[in-house]
Order: C-alpha cells, then sequence, then structure tokens
C-alpha cells in the first residue's frame, strides 16, 4: 500500500470527523469557529518549516520562506483574533 | 528530536486538533477549545523545528518572527465590524502559503523526481492554494468597499472562466506526467490566480458570507494538499477537518438564502437588478419618530429586535445594549432575532452584539424567533431589509422561499431605516406599506439612542 492511500484514508475519515464535529455548532459560534478552523489551516506552517529547513536550492528557500511568513500570520493572527473574540461572549448576570 | 518523537507529537497535536475543534461548539467550552488548538499547533512547529532534517535555521526565525508580528497587529487591531474582511485576509495568506508549500518541495534541487501522486497533489495544491490567495484578495475588496459591492461581470465570463480552468487541468495532466519545471509551476500560479479572480468579482456584497464560507474550506483543502505532497498526516487531518468545517458552512448559508452554490457563484445575484414597482397603486407609508416608538415599546410585554447589518455599519449595537436594558429594567422581554446571513460572514451579528455585552442567550436563532413571534408586541427591525421580505414567501419572487423572520405577524413592527431604498436584492420590500408598520426613518445609531432617551423619561 502506498503512502499517498494512508494519506487518503486520513483524508476522508478527517472529513468526516470535521462534518460531525461541526453540523452542530450554533449559529453564535459560526464566526469564532470560521477563524479558530481558519488558524487549524496554518498547519501548513508546518511544511513550509519542513520545505525551508531542509535547504536545497534557491528557489525552494525563497518560496518556502515566503510561506514560513505567510502561515505565521494566518496561525498567530486566527487564534489570537478569535480568542478576542471569544473573551466577549458571556451568559446574562 | 529523533525521526520517531516528531512523528509521535505530531499524532497528539492531530488528537488536539479535534479535541480543540469539538470544544469550539459550546459558548462555554469554547475559549478552551481555541487554546486547544493553538497549543497543538505551537506543539507541531516546536518539533518541527527539533527535526534533525533541519539545517538551516536563520531564515525560518526571521519568517516566524515577521509574520508573528504582522498576524498580533491585525488580530489586535481589527474592528469587530472588519472581522469579515480579516478572516478573508488570514484565509487567503493560508492558501497562499499552502500553495507556495507544494511548488517550494516541487523545485527542492537535487531532490529525486515526483512521482506522479506527488505531482498531482501539488498541482491541486497550487491551483487551490492560489485560487484561495487571489479570491481573498478579492473578497478583502469588496468587504472594504474598495471595490465595488456590485457583482461585476462582463460577456462570456463564463466562458473565460472555464477556458482558464480547462488549461489549469491541462497544465496538472502535464505536472503528473513528469513536466514541473519552474516556468510550468509558474504558468499554473498564475492562471490560478486570475481563476480567483473572476470566480469572485461576479458575486454581489450581499453573498459574501458563502464566499468566506468557501475561501474558508479551500484553505483547508489546499493545506491537505500540501501534506499530501511533503507525505505528512498531520496537514492533511488538519486540512481536512478545515476543508469540511468551511463546506458545512457554506451550506448553511446557501440554505439560509434558499440558493444552490452554484447559483450564488454564477448567478451575479444582487445589487445589479431593477426595483420591481409594485402594481398596487398609490402606496402609503406610515411615519413615526422617536417618542411614539418608546411608547409602543415601553409598554410592550414582548418586544423582538431584528438586527441586520446597517446596525453594525451604524455602528449602533452599544446603543442597542442600552436600550435592551433599560426596556429589561421596565420588565419589557427583550429578544433579538439573528437571521443567519445577517451580518458579512455567518454568526457575525452575533460577534457583534457580544461585543457590546449582549447575552448570547439572547439572540434567538431564526425557528425560535418566529414561533415566538405571534406573542410579541413589537419587532424592530433595526438596518435589515431583505431577511424580513414577505416577498420571499410569493414564488416568483427574486428572493422566493429564502427564510425569513416573520416579523409582519407580530403586533406592531417599527422599521428603522434611513430611506425606503431596497436592499442587496435590489426588491422593494411590501412590509414598509402594511397598516401594522411603523417606518422609522432615520440612522440606527440615531435612531436607537432617541428611543433610549425616551425610554429614560416615560
Amino acid at each position: 500500500m502506498g503512502a499517498w492511500i494512508l494519506g487518503l484514508y486520513v483524508f476522508v475519515l478527517s472529513m468526516m470527523v470535521g462534518f460531525e464535529l461541526i453540523r452542530k455548532v450554533p449559529p453564535t459560534l459560526h464566526t469564532p469557529l470560521m477563524s479558530g478552523a481558519n488558524a487549524i489551516s496554518g498547519i501548513t506552517l508546518v511544511g513550509a518549516l519542513l520545505v525551508v529547513g531542509e535547504g536545497g536550492g534557491r528557489w525552494t528557500v525563497i518560496l518556502g520562506t515566503a510561506a514560513v511568513v505567510f502561515a505565521t500570520i494566518n496561525v498567530v493572527g486566527g487564534f489570537l483574533v478569535t480568542h478576542r473574540m471569544l473573551s466577549m461572549f458571556r451568559k446574562q448576570d | 528530536m529523533p525521526p520517531f518523537a516528531v512523528e509521535f507529537v505530531y499524532v497528539v497535536s492531530g488528537f488536539l486538533f479535534v479535541l480543540g475543534l469539538k470544544r469550539l461548539s459550546s459558548p462555554v467550552t469554547a475559549p478552551q477549545g481555541n487554546a486547544m488548538a493553538a497549543g497543538a499547533m505551537l506543539l507541531a512547529v516546536v518539533a518541527t523545528l527539533l527535526d534533525q532534517q533541519i539545517i538551516s535555521y536563520g531564515t525560518l526565525a526571521a519568517g516566524l518572527v515577521v509574520g508573528t508580528v504582522i498576524g498580533a497587529l491585525l488580530a489586535r487591531l481589527v474592528k469587530m465590524t472588519a472581522m469579515p474582511q480579516l478572516v478573508a485576509v488570514f484565509n487567503g495568506f493560508g492558501g497562499g502559503a499552502s500553495a507556495l508549500v507544494a511548488a517550494a518541495e516541487l523545485l527542492r534541487e537535487g531532490g529525486a523526481n515526483p512521482g506522479a501522486a506527488e505531482a498531482g497533489a501539488a498541482a491541486i495544491g497550487i491551483l487551490v492554494g492560489t485560487v484561495t490567495f487571489s479570491g481573498s484578495a478579492v473578497a478583502f475588496g469588496k468587504l472594504q468597499d474598495l471595490l465595488t459591492q456590485r457583482p461585476v461581470t462582463f460577456p462570456l465570463q463564463k466562458l473565460v472562466s472555464g477556458l482558464v480552468f480547462l488549461a489549469l487541468l491541462a497544465g496538472a495532466v502535464m505536472m503528473i506526467l513528469g513536466e514541473v519545471g519552474p516556468e510550468m509551476l509558474l504558468a499554473m500560479g498564475g492562471l490560478a490566480f486570475l481563476l480567483g479572480i473572476l470566480l469572485v468579482i461576479p458575486i454581489g456584497g450581499a453573498d459574501m458570507p458563502v464566499v468566506v464560507s468557501l475561501l474558508n474550506s479551500y484553505s483547508g483543502l489546499a493545506a491537505s494538499a500540501a501534506g499530501f505532497v511533503l507525505g505528512n498526516p498531520l496537514l492533511i487531518l488538519a486540512g481536512a477537518l478545515v476543508g469540511a468545517a468551511g463546506l458545512i458552512l457554506t451550506q448553511l448559508m446557501c440554505r439560509a438564502m434558499n440558493r444552490s452554490l452554484a447559483n450564488v457563484a454564477f448567478g451575479a445575484f444582487g445589487g445589479g437588478g431593477t426595483v420591481a414597482a409594485g402594481d398596487e397603486g398609490e402606496r402609503i407609508v406610515r411615519r413615526t419618530g422617536a417618542e411614539e416608538v418608546a411608547m409602543l415599546l415601553g409598554y410592550a410585554s414582548r418586544v423582538i429586535i431584528v438586527p441586520g447589518y446597517g446596525l453594525a455599519v451604524a455602528q449602533a449595537q452599544h446603543e442597542v445594549k442600552k436600550l435592551t436594558d433599560l426596556l429589561r429594567k421596565r420588565g419589557v422581554e427583550v429578544v433579538f432575532a439573528i437571521h443567519p446571513v445577517a451580518g458579512r460572514m455567518p454568526g457575525h451579528m452575533n460577534v457583534l452584539l457580544a461585543e457590546a455585552d449582549v447575552s448570547y442567550e439572547l439572540l434567538l436563532d431564526l425557528d425560535d424567533a418566529n414561533g415566538a413571534m405571534e406573542r410579541t408586541d413589537v419587532a424592530v427591525v433595526v438596518g435589515a431589509n431583505d431577511v424580513v421580505n414577505p416577498e420571499a414567501r410569493k414564488p416568483d419572487s427574486a428572493i422566493a422561499g429564502m427564510p425569513i423572520v416573520d416579523v409582519d405577524r407580530a403586533g406592531n413592527v417599527v422599521v428603522i431605516k434611513r430611506s425606503l431604498s431596497p436592499g442587496f436584492a435590489g426588491i422593494d420590500n411590501p412590509l414598509f406599506y402594511l397598516d401594522h408598520t411603523l417606518m422609522f426613518f432615520s440612522d440606527a445609531r440615531e435612531a436607537i439612542s432617541d428611543l433610549a432617551r425616551e425610554v429614560k423619561e416615560l
């Protein structure tokens, strides 16, 4: 079995987990959910770090470094702004 | 750190992403959920940095610092009304990063030639990631009012988009067959950039909740594709979670407008249409002012407020909170009816009201609000239009079948609005001419603060 088939298993099952988890989210949380999920998609930062870290040619380093910057903005900004939003939600006193 | 340890940390990180996302589904546990997901990300990043394969740290550190500063500043400075733009920007950066990762890996010098699967995944990563990047840029422009809110269309637009897409497919096939030089990747990126623009410019401002949700999904799918290129299951997992989340929200938003995704994408709906004037002859509007409405509200037992984007634009959420408190002190039950597409992204209105300290327990969704409407004395519509338009119940209307807040079934309706002009959908609203509708022509913020003052004097 090839590595990409294993990857496909991970992909399909994770999509199903995602569908199940998100279906029950109340509308009140849709915006924080989206910005939080958005921050998670910044996981591509790990890929960018690996690509640049292993070196290998000018193009790889230039594109990879740009990817590190982009993904870091996504990750740091995404989690912080989600935190900011969620800290505003409160119950009736 | 030995490779197996890094892999193991990735597994823990994936587990925490799932758990964090689960916790994000309730207001009580959501802050924890976000913290967990952030912790998972930190774990994964630190483990990656300790990976033995990594040989150059200089550029990495620089990139991380620059990104952190920009991201933190954006997150801290943005106004809550501008949240949809910011999420669009973050989506764009995420998608762009995934496209760059896919391209950078293929261009690695001295590496083995990529196999067909890797090249195919890279083609998808570059395509989806770049479309997310340029599409988000256009969405940002529209949301920030740098570009027109109206759908931008030109002759043969669909044909041009179709041809660009076919060219991208052809390029993907060539990549799979082994054509993976810099020129090829640049051509793919350029075409995908063009496609992202072509896909978003024909979509009107009112449909932005759908666009933002869909781009969110794309940014996740692009990360997954990058994961396939690198053979990294953590990227595949986290990307797929986000892809699924975005798709569900897209579906919810489409359902809230009773339109298919294809209709949103290619319908060029909203803003452009002419106002369909009714043939009902002379129609009478009952005008009102703060004093009369304050009496109505102050002596009501149950009031429903229907906030729309106009409320957010006028920054009136704090005034609304003040009015709500005054009314509740008088024993009036005040709740809010939130239409799913009330803001510019899913759940936007809820965030704006939360910012003004309105408890989330007072925010009713569409079904609950409509269930309570018959027992409601006054429905106050603030800066909303299409979401309360009874035309939606007529089968031949442009917004036919769109679920609406049935404010016309309340005892009295007060509409706070600048003028009789139609909403994004560009159609007239018969609600304004009903016998039990009072029109309060004013800026939302001014009107609400006048109301609060009058209620205080009752």
